[in-house]
């Protein structure tokens, strides 16, 4: 069970971790400001396993894979929005930080409802209200690349397979 | 089967003879482009990875261009990573502060990236080489990790939607309007997951410079890649520049687009993009008479020497408005060397501006102009979202370079055509 953290449309890398924080790749270091300048609270209350929830345009502007790395840093599960920027999407899907197109999760859960991701069965249940929504799965190429647990274990598995990469 | 430019770039490089929009596929890449924030995330897990060779050091780019020169201790050790491994892979295209500038404005000037290739970037604004007719495109830096080792990354083949332009432009209306004016109508995520493709009259009669900047905004509107046609204003751009051969692709007569839609060039005026959303463009005209502390005008967008001499025009012979202050940052060192021998920089410093050496610096809210609590600032860089250019509470409008020219010397937002003919 996860609590959901709810916000609107565009949110932005710059919003999910502004750029001076951007002296470093750690996870851990990057957390404490993942969202400050939307929710200056969020850092301090968002629980391992929580989930963060936007609507349309989740993710756009930077490239910075700061983003997914400070949002997995904080404990955040998963994100749920109407549609993501896509090259926040393809970052989170690299580094192993899940990521589930749902307009109707987006519309129905609230800030502080319960939520509970079944992705395999294509759902993800509000406790709060009652309510289930459905989720559009990823890409079987997409999935795979989940299922090896992020592209560089696919780099990996390649360099063995190869000795070299060429 | 007709296909889209970006549907015939993908399939040529992909080696097959036709694709269609959401298929998935794996291409080898022209060029690999990261910088001095992406690229240490990337160098750590390409060697966490067990990879101890890159896939071709001459087609790697690697651009000190964002906290540099160093803004503070981090930001110097991170630096010095990509540094290191440039120099262990013998990387080509390596330029520290001094001898490149902003990746986005180097890599096409110096013929580095050439029409008709295909590359990431670790970087949002990598879509800017769509000007050359390049499929470029913004990855994070995993996916560049990968492709520092094996030169290749997979795409999904985006839906494509075609913009014509057509007419003629007016007085002080360039492609920053054009593509702010367009960002307006299809919103911040008209172009989700899309290539742009942009045609027509007013394209055919746009400079390489200002399809630059039209290609770099691509991504504020969500899109994949924004591709203008290879045409003789691209071929004669590349000549004398491009450090390879370059290849020629055209969208198919008949080819199937997602979304058309036409713009009467001839309607838009001087744009300027409100806080918080580049999608909040308008006329300058229906703009209200805003106070600003601070004007900004450089970055990948319009920090071209083109730029400058557009900004110089308005402020020769002028002063920056006192309770104003105006930074000028030239986008590459080649920009700046040019803009010192054309006596541009004289121009600014005469008009009171700071100039810095070449940086993204401020666009990011990095260093060299951090906006503080409920400041406001004109910029010609591309994002105004909250806390972009410094403190969540400051504001920030976008615009092109003529228009921050007329703003910082009246101190407030201010049509540049009141300066066309000399008078003030």
């Amino acid at each position: 069970m996860a609590t959901a953290f709810c916000y609107g449309d565009n949110v932005d890398t710059d919003v999910i971790i502004p750029a001076r924080y951007l002296v470093t790749g750690d996870p851990q270091r990057l957390a404490p400001h993942c969202l400050e300048n939307l929710d200056p609270a969020f850092a301090s209350r968002v629980r391992p396993g929580d989930v963060v929830v936007g609507r349309r345009n989740f993710g756009c502007g930077s490239s910075r894979e700061h983003a997914p790395l400070a949002l997995k840093g904080a404990g955040v599960a998963a994100v749920v929005a109407a549609s993501f920027a896509r090259i926040f999407f393809r970052n989170a899907i690299n580094i192993g930080l899940p990521v589930y197109e749902s307009r109707e999760a987006a519309e129905g859960i609230r800030s502080g409802d319960e939520v509970e991701l079944d992705p395999r069965a294509g759902v993800i249940r509000n406790l709060t209200r009652g309510e289930e929504y459905p989720v559009r799965p990823l890409p079987a190429f997409v999935q795979e690349i989940v299922a090896a647990g992020g592209l560089m274990n696919r780099l990996r598995a390649e360099l063995r397979e190869g000795g070299e990469a060429t | 089967m007709a296909m889209t430019m970006a549907e015939r770039m993908l399939a040529d490089r992909a080696g097959r003879p036709a694709v269609e929009p959401g298929e998935l596929l794996e291409a080898p890449l022209d060029l690999v482009m990261g910088n001095d924030i992406t690229a240490p995330i990337a160098i750590e897990a390409f060697e966490a990875a067990g990879a101890t060779r890159v896939f071709d050091p001459e087609r790697i780019a690697l651009v000190a261009s964002h906290f540099v020169p160093a803004k503070d201790v981090s930001s110097a050790d991170q630096t010095g990573v990509m540094r290191r491994f440039a120099r262990r892979h013998g990387i080509r295209h390596y330029y520290p502060e001094g001898q490149g500038g902003i990746e986005h404005t180097l890599l096409p000037e110096r013929g580095i990236v050439v029409p008709g290739d295909l590359v990431i970037g670790a970087d949002s604004h990598t879509c800017t080489y769509g000007g050359l007719g390049a499929f470029a495109t913004g990855v994070g830096s995993t996916d560049l990790a990968y492709a520092l080792a094996t030169g290749r990354t997979w795409f999904k083949v985006p839906e494509s939607m075609r913009i014509v332009y057509r007419g003629r432009r007016g007085p002080c209306v360039g492609g920053k309007d054009l593509i702010l004016h367009t960002i307006a109508r299809i919103g911040d995520d008209g172009a989700l997951y899309r290539s742009i493709e942009f045609a027509g009259d007013a394209v055919a009669a746009l400079p390489m410079e200002e399809r630059l900047t039209m290609a770099n905004m691509t991504i504020e509107a969500g899109g994949k890649v924004g591709l203008f046609p290879i045409d003789e204003c691209a071929e004669r751009y590349a000549e004398g520049r491009a450090g390879r051969p370059w290849r020629t692709y055209r969208p198919d007569p008949g080819a199937r687009y997602a979304e058309e839609l036409e713009v009467d060039v001839a309607a838009v005026e001087p744009q300027v993009a409100l806080p918080s959303l580049p999608s909040r463009s308008r006329g300058v005209s229906e703009v209200a008479d805003v106070a600003v502390d601070q004007v900004f005008i450089g970055s990948c967008t319009n920090g071209r020497l083109t730029d400058l001499r557009e900004a110089a025009g308005i402020l020769r012979g002028r002063r920056v408005h006192p309770e104003t202050r105006l930074i000028v940052i030239p986008a590459t060192q080649d920009v700046y060397l040019a803009a010192l021998r054309e006596g541009l920089l004289e121009v600014f410093a005469a008009a009171g501006a700071s100039i810095a050496t070449s940086t993204c610096g401020p666009c990011l809210g990095g260093h060299m102009g951090v906006l503080g609590r409920g400041e406001r600032c004109l910029s010609t860089s591309n994002r105004n979202y909250v806390g972009r250019m410094g403190d969540p509470s400051a504001e920030v409008y976008l615009a092109g370079p003529a228009l921050a020219a007329a703003t910082a010397v009246r101190g407030r937002i201010t049509d540049p055509r009141a300066f066309l003919g000399g008078g003030d």
